[in-house]
């Protein structure tokens, strides 16, 4: 093991660890965003209404984030129309295509567990909306998808690992993400194993990062699912909750 | 609509061995996850520790970094050690050569072995759920009739479990199938790395990774058709509402 080259080479890592944390950031928050409507599509119960996402996330998440990058990088420059046009200052950089391509491809996944959670609603949530007179916009805002949030929190804490670990990708399209780095590292000085070891390292501390994360907001966001300290003490008063909050 | 200029059979070459790296993989990872799930369940502190580390890492790291790191890496300890090996035979004066020359890990063996052992860890942690939503009343049962805990193994617990394990093993393979595609990465020529050499040939790249993409599909299709059937097999006699 020659760990010097590593440490001499931790600028490259930082700089590379800083550009995955901003793909994947920009990428989650672009996701987000399309998901959200779009999920509401795909719970739809018109099939006109709910056709279109269900295919796109039906694409997306059928299909290797790998080929979806390439389709954008170098799938784009076949057509005359995109290159003579402005978008073509876009889809020439290596750096947008990973961004569109992880964009779209969690929005894909985001809104399948977005759609899963909205569907799990409890009848009795949405009946007791109805019959406080709230609208349609209004149930959606106050009960629907604050719940649903709510559940989407575990799978979703699972989706942003696999994004960062997704985003390992954009390395192999020339840019110097952490594993771009790594890959620098090993073909300047031939060390495979410290090179790509150490930027597994810096994913794996930052895997733990969000898991942590995670489990504060779900703390705070599912404290109502927690057992009270009396609940242990009062043995009459075990009453599970169901798995989405709502006691049967 | 698609005209492939006769690169299609081409292509279709490089599917068949994604398909081939897929199940190679997955039959591996079966037997990693086996074993993994009863290290994590036996009673013994270290194979508990060992499985704890196998999956919290693997599941840590990338899959591309993990490639690289059985790719490249495993190719120099290999040749390491038979270097070393060849050293000690010469310097012990011993009749044979223990070490070996020069070998190179083909990119489909690195790919096939990191595949395997990445998602073995997904499995461990499936079978493991399966095997203990298996009810304690039937393992009771077995006891019961005086069968010895293989016996039980085999008879009640393995066969119960494949219902509960067949949901989570979809979802491995069908990310196991998808993730495939990077052994294209190290040089192995499947369907995204022969799209990759018809698409310059032909300046059609658009069209190509399209077409590797709907191939996916058809895969992802496939293997939702199978599944579908599996589940029906292994559910029967279950109540549903």
């Amino acid at each position: 093991m020659d760990i010097q080259v590593i440490i001499e080479n931790l600028p490259l890592y930082f700089s590379g660890l800083w550009v995955t944390i901003q793909l994947v950031a920009m990428a989650l928050t672009c996701g987000l965003i399309l998901a959200i409507p779009m999920a509401l599509a795909a719970s739809a119960r018109n099939i006109f209404v709910a056709f279109l996402p269900k295919a796109y996330i039906y694409f997306f998440r059928g299909t290797p984030l790998l080929v979806q990058m390439y389709i954008l990088y170098y799938g784009m420059a076949q057509f005359e129309g995109v290159r003579e046009s402005f978008i073509w200052v876009v889809f020439q950089e290596a750096y947008w295509c990973a961004l569109i391509a992880f964009s779209l491809n969690t929005a894909a996944y985001t809104a399948e567990i977005l759609r899963g959670a909205i569907e799990q609603t409890a009848f009795g949530e949405i009946e007791a909306a109805k019959a406080c007179g709230m609208s349609k916009p209004t149930m959606y805002r106050r009960i629907i998808l604050p719940g649903a949030f709510r559940r989407a929190l575990p799978a979703y804490g699972n989706e942003v690992i696999f994004m960062l670990h997704g985003s390992a990708i954009a390395g192999v399209i020339t840019i110097v993400d952490l594993f771009g780095a790594a890959r620098i590292v090993n073909s300047r000085h031939f060390v495979p194993f410290e090179s790509f070891i150490a930027a597994g390292f810096f994913y794996l501390c930052v895997t733990f990062m969000i898991v942590w994360l995670f489990k504060i907001w779900e703390a705070h966001w599912h404290a109502h699912l927690h057992r009270r300290e009396t609940d242990k003490v009062d043995q009459g008063a075990t009453v599970e909750p169901s798995a989405d909050g709502v006691p049967d | 609509m698609l005209d492939l200029h006769g690169y299609f059979p081409f292509i279709l070459k490089g599917m068949v061995l994604t398909v081939e790296v897929a199940l190679l993989s997955l039959l591996i990872s079966l037997i990693l996850g086996f074993v993994g799930a009863l290290a994590k369940l036996s009673k013994s502190r270290i194979a508990n520790t060992i499985a704890a580390l196998y999956t919290t890492i693997i599941r840590g790291v990338p899959d591309l970094v993990l490639m690289m790191i059985i790719f490249f890496g495993g190719q120099l300890l290999v040749n390491d050690i038979g270097y070393k090996l060849a050293e000690f035979s010469e310097a012990q004066g011993l009749p044979f050569n223990l070490g070996w020359d020069y070998i190179d890990i083909s990119p489909f063996i690195a790919g096939v072995a990191t595949i395997g052992f990445i998602f073995g860890a997904y499995m461990t942690e499936t079978f493991r759920g399966a095997i203990l939503s298996v009810p304690q009343g039937e393992i009771e049962a077995g006891y019961a009739f005086g069968m010895t805990p293989a016996q039980v193994f085999f008879r009640i617990t393995l066969p119960a479990c494949v219902r509960h394990a067949l949901p989570g093993f979809g979802n491995n393979w069908l990310v196991l199938a998808k993730t495939t595609a990077l052994v294209s990465v190290i040089g192995l020529q499947d369907m995204v790395f022969n799209a990759g050499q018809a698409g310059g040939a032909t300046r059609q790249p658009f069209t190509f990774f399209l077409v590797v993409a709907l191939l996916f599909l058809v895969i992802t299709g496939v293997s939702d058709v199978g599944m579908r059937w599996l589940n029906k097999r292994y559910s029967a006699g279950v109540r549903r509402a």
